[in-house]
């Protein structure tokens, strides 16, 4: 068994891991008719024996029992968590799961992070070994949270460090949901900049994600879906943003279609891990592969396709389209232009009827529209897994480590500066114990670190391409 | 004697499990179009060299199947039960969980070291099975972690272990537009390593062999498993039971120490390149037919214009006339139109390879002027028919075959080494900058000795 126990912190990072978490047991139980334990099931589950009431004994092998996601939610308001127990989940999860307080954070990030981060630590510390212990082998967490708020910007950066701390050779991988455009909290600047420099200093990799991007797809997918083209009827199982064939019933909340994409973002990343295929690709090697230089970690994830037909009459989108699809910002999670930026390397995990052959010949044909940087101009990681998602017989994820994320990082800087400058509501966050004005000029200053970092690689783009010269050996 | 196989990493596994399929196939079939003796010679000499007899009737294949994550070796040992036909020993496979990250510093540094023991074991335990044990074959990509550096800390093992066997390592060489970022760091420290521990490495492209499917085997949609399949044809053509120039009246006992001794006279010239031909879907089989004048000449310009496979063999390179100065055009920017040779060892399968002329390769203008050309060059023979090829040909040779990949894997590696990108994640294992530095000269060494030929 190895692991990936997701960390849902916050409300936001609770709902997509509710998400997650209902779609995984659908993908799963897709691939598993005979309802046996396998070991594509323990990378998320744990199989226990409930016949006697409360929590038995984990059952390693043989018939599922009972499935609980190895998994934390923290949040210290009680709504998205007492709903997730009361709802169809809730025999997913087990009290001794969750970490929860009545209050919430006030959309203060130093409150989540140093004061209830103080608080909860040995709480957090105890049940993260309590999960680990029943691990065979952890390769990797997961954190998902919001920048913007308090509780998942702060409390969520807490835990990684944390994990940092008591398992650091374990990877943690961090989908962090960055404050859109029209955002009405006002201090999400402060607690998205205070974030980065934990993610910058702390994550292995981050999969920055923007609700614009996932709107926008939402928005497409109903286009597509109400615009009664004669003879296409969308397979609804298929679409990214559905939940049908879940647990969950009918009635979808707003933010429901928007975080099934973020959840299928997830399953699609680790289904090389799960599922067997010609041409394996762990987290491991993901990490490997995309991140060049250790602070350089964000990554622009792609999906395609966002749904299939049900009509057999109608023949299904060439394969090459789906690869095309992935360039394309439609796509993406995150609004960037990754085409007129600078590549440093990509990565592209492909899942069910794609053979290599099929991989090549899109790699030629896309390669010469797309700039990489000179040391890596063959920067291409790939992976072949053969089961397909729910509802699709094959389907694309890209991960760039692209320059484009570079404006995002100016945007957060500036509007942080803003505010700095006047030192709007600074009071709320420097009353909290241990919080200073230096962790403010600290994490400004990482931040334009960074954004400086990826400036010296623009600069490269374009250039003459100089190849340094060889050793010489004397003959 | 028998030879054990090492298999590491998914690829080498995968590759492994074709191997095995494609001797047991040919073993199996009808097709031997020779007397019933000789046939059942072949497939005692094959049986003795790649299967043990256990109780099950079923031959069980003389290897270790080693990979850091478990889902490929899972799958490989339950396939190969399920073909009825032979299968592996159920005990003779070691896995963990995690993988190596494509890493060769956590294969080489981390893993390397700690399951040294059990690994080890395994193989003892296989050559204890052995009669008389040949040598170890390695199977290995160079691009990912396990295969790579852990297949470099293993052959290390293996040298250590067992000094007076032959070691001869499968490595398989990535796609030129990758497969994983890393690749050409992971190919360097790989080489470099090999070069101290192996006896010889035998190279198979990936590149080269897509196109041969694509072209000569008319495939649409290529998988791994097709490519996979080529190369184990290929392995298949070199290793099944031969009569060498020596052994005459018997199949040749010591495969790996005749493959040696015939093609790496020095240390220094390691690198083997395999060409086997005719190559082309089973269905076109039954029309075709050959001669053995026409494989020889095809495989004659192959090796000489360094071509990848039968088609598009570029007929204007010749060899230099004898007497005549070398030219001078090695510096590696320049293409290499002459493909010079130190070794060269053909095999022929089919009937009436005793009539074969194979006096054109033992022209001397093929050679470098180090070695005597009756030295040079080898044949081996037999007269049955391999895996539904009426006849066939391969080619193993000791050449510039390698010298321009090589050269393009250290160049590019070299190129991203000057920015020091994705180093720190090798450092993080244990695998300093220095460590690279050291191996890029080894490399630049071999380079050198190839391209003055």
């Amino acid at each position: 068994l190895f692991l990936v126990p997701p960390f849902a912190v916050g409300q936001c990072g609770n709902q997509v891991g509710c998400r997650f978490w209902d779609l995984a047991l659908r993908e799963h139980a897709a691939v598993n008719k005979k309802g046996i334990y396998d070991e594509a099931l323990s990378s998320f589950f744990r199989n226990v024996d409930t016949r006697s009431g409360g929590d038995g004994p984990d059952i390693y092998k043989g018939k599922i029992c009972s499935l609980k996601a190895r998994a934390l939610l923290i949040d210290m308001e009680e709504g998205v968590v007492n709903e997730i127990l009361q709802g169809p989940l809730r025999d997913v999860f087990d009290s001794k799961q969750l970490i929860t307080d009545v209050s919430g954070s006030g959309n203060n990030w130093a409150v989540g992070h140093k004061l209830y981060g103080y608080q909860y630590r040995e709480s957090i510390v105890e049940k993260l070994r309590k999960t680990a212990e029943h691990c065979d082998c952890l390769q990797c967490f997961f954190i998902i949270h919001s920048m913007g708020g308090g509780t998942g910007s702060g409390l969520g950066t807490f835990v990684l460090n944390l994990l940092e701390d008591e398992f650091p050779e374990v990877y943690r991988f961090v989908t962090s949901v960055y404050p859109s455009g029209e955002d009405d909290v006002i201090t999400s600047p402060y607690n998205s900049v205070l974030a980065m420099k934990e993610l910058n200093e702390h994550a292995d990799c981050v999969l920055p994600i923007e609700n614009e991007s996932l709107f926008d797809i939402v928005n497409k997918i109903h286009q597509m879906v109400n615009s009664g083209k004669l003879g296409s009827t969308v397979k609804q199982n298929s679409l990214v943003t559905s939940s049908a064939g879940s647990a969950k019933t009918v009635q979808e909340k707003p933010f429901d279609a928007m975080n099934n994409i973020v959840a299928n973002l997830l399953l699609n990343l680790t289904s090389s891990a799960r599922f067997e295929g010609s041409l394996n690709m762990d987290l491991n090697e993901i990490s490997m592969n995309l991140v060049p230089f250790p602070r350089l970690h964000y990554l622009v994830s792609s999906l395609t396709p966002l749904y299939t037909l049900a009509d057999v009459n109608v023949p299904s989108r060439r394969l090459d389209q789906m690869f095309s699809d992935a360039f394309s910002r439609d796509h993406q999670l995150i609004q960037a232009d990754p085409k007129h930026s600078l590549y440093l390397a990509c990565a592209l995990l492909v899942r069910g009827n794609v053979q290599v052959s099929d991989l090549r010949r899109n790699i030629e044909r896309l390669k010469p529209s797309l700039h990489f940087v000179s040391w890596n101009q063959e920067g291409w990681k790939t992976g072949l897994c053969s089961v397909p998602p729910v509802g699709h017989s094959r389907s694309l994820l890209a991960l760039a480590n692209n320059t484009c994320v570079k404006p995002t990082f100016i945007e957060l800087k500036d509007k942080f500066m803003k505010l700095y400058k006047k030192k709007a509501h600074l009071h709320h966050y420097l009353h909290t114990d241990g919080m200073e004005q230096s962790c403010f000029s600290e994490a400004i200053s990482s931040l334009s670190d960074l954004i400086e970092e990826y400036n010296e690689l623009d600069a490269t783009k374009g250039g003459p391409r100089i190849d340094p010269s060889r050793l010489k050996i004397a003959v | 004697m028998s030879i054990v196989t090492v298999q590491l990493g998914q690829c080498g596994n995968q590759i492994g499990h074709e191997v095995f399929n494609a001797i047991c196939g040919d073993v199996r079939g009808t097709h031997g179009l020779c007397s019933k003796k000789e046939n059942e010679s072949y497939r005692d000499a094959c049986k003795e060299r790649f299967f043990s007899e256990e109780e099950s009737e079923v031959p069980v294949a003389r290897a270790v199947l080693v990979d850091m994550e478990p889902k490929v070796i899972s799958q490989t040992l339950s396939i190969a039960a399920r073909s009825g036909y032979w299968k592996y020993d159920d005990r003779s496979h070691f896995c963990q969980k995690q993988g190596s990250g494509n890493n060769w510093a956590n294969g080489y540094s981390v893993h390397g070291p700690r399951h040294k023991e059990v690994i080890m074991n395994l193989v003892q335990k296989e050559a204890e099975k052995c009669d008389r044990l040949s040598g170890f074959f390695t199977m290995m990509s160079m691009a990912g972690g396990t295969g790579s550096g852990l297949g470099a800390f293993v052959t290390q093992c293996l040298r250590d272990a067992f000094p007076t066997s032959f070691i001869l390592n499968h490595v398989i060489w990535p796609y030129g537009t990758g497969e994983v970022i890393v690749q050409n760091y992971n190919s360097v420290l790989t080489l470099s390593h090999l070069y101290q521990s192996s006896d010889a490495l035998l190279v198979h492209e990936n590149d080269v062999i897509h196109k041969i499917c694509a072209q000569l085997m008319n495939i649409k949609q290529i998988s791994f498993r097709d490519v996979n399949q080529v190369i184990a044809h290929q392995l298949g053509s070199v290793f099944q039971p031969t009569y060498t120039a020596e052994s005459g009246l018997h199949y040749s006992r010591n495969p790996l120490g005749d493959l040696m001794e015939t093609l790496v006279p020095h240390p220094e010239f390691k690198m083997l390149g395999l060409r086997n031909i005719p190559q082309m879907p089973e269905n076109s089989l039954a029309y075709s037919t050959f001669s053995w004048p026409g494989l020889i000449k095809h495989l004659r310009q192959m090796l000489i214009a360094n071509a990848k496979m039968e088609e598009g063999i570029d007929w204007q390179v010749r060899p230099p006339r004898l007497g005549s100065s070398i030219p001078s055009s090695h510096s590696t920017n320049k293409p290499l139109h002459f493909n010079t040779s130190i070794a060269n060892l053909v095999i022929l399968r089919g009937k009436d390879m005793h009539s074969v002329d194979l006096g054109s390769f033992r022209d001397p203008s093929l050679y470098t002027s180090w070695l005597n050309p009756q030295d040079a060059f080898n044949a081996w023979k037999t007269p049955r028919a391999f895996n539904k090829y009426e006849k066939s040909a391969s080619l193993v040779s000791n050449s510039q075959f390698l010298l321009k990949p090589l050269d393009s894997v250290v160049g590019k590696a070299w190129n991203m080494f000057a920015s020091k990108a994705y180093i720190h994640q090798y450092t993080k294992f244990g695998i300093e900058e220095e460590d690279f530095l050291d191996s890029f000269t080894a490399l630049e060494q071999v380079i050198s000795s190839y391209a003055i030929l």
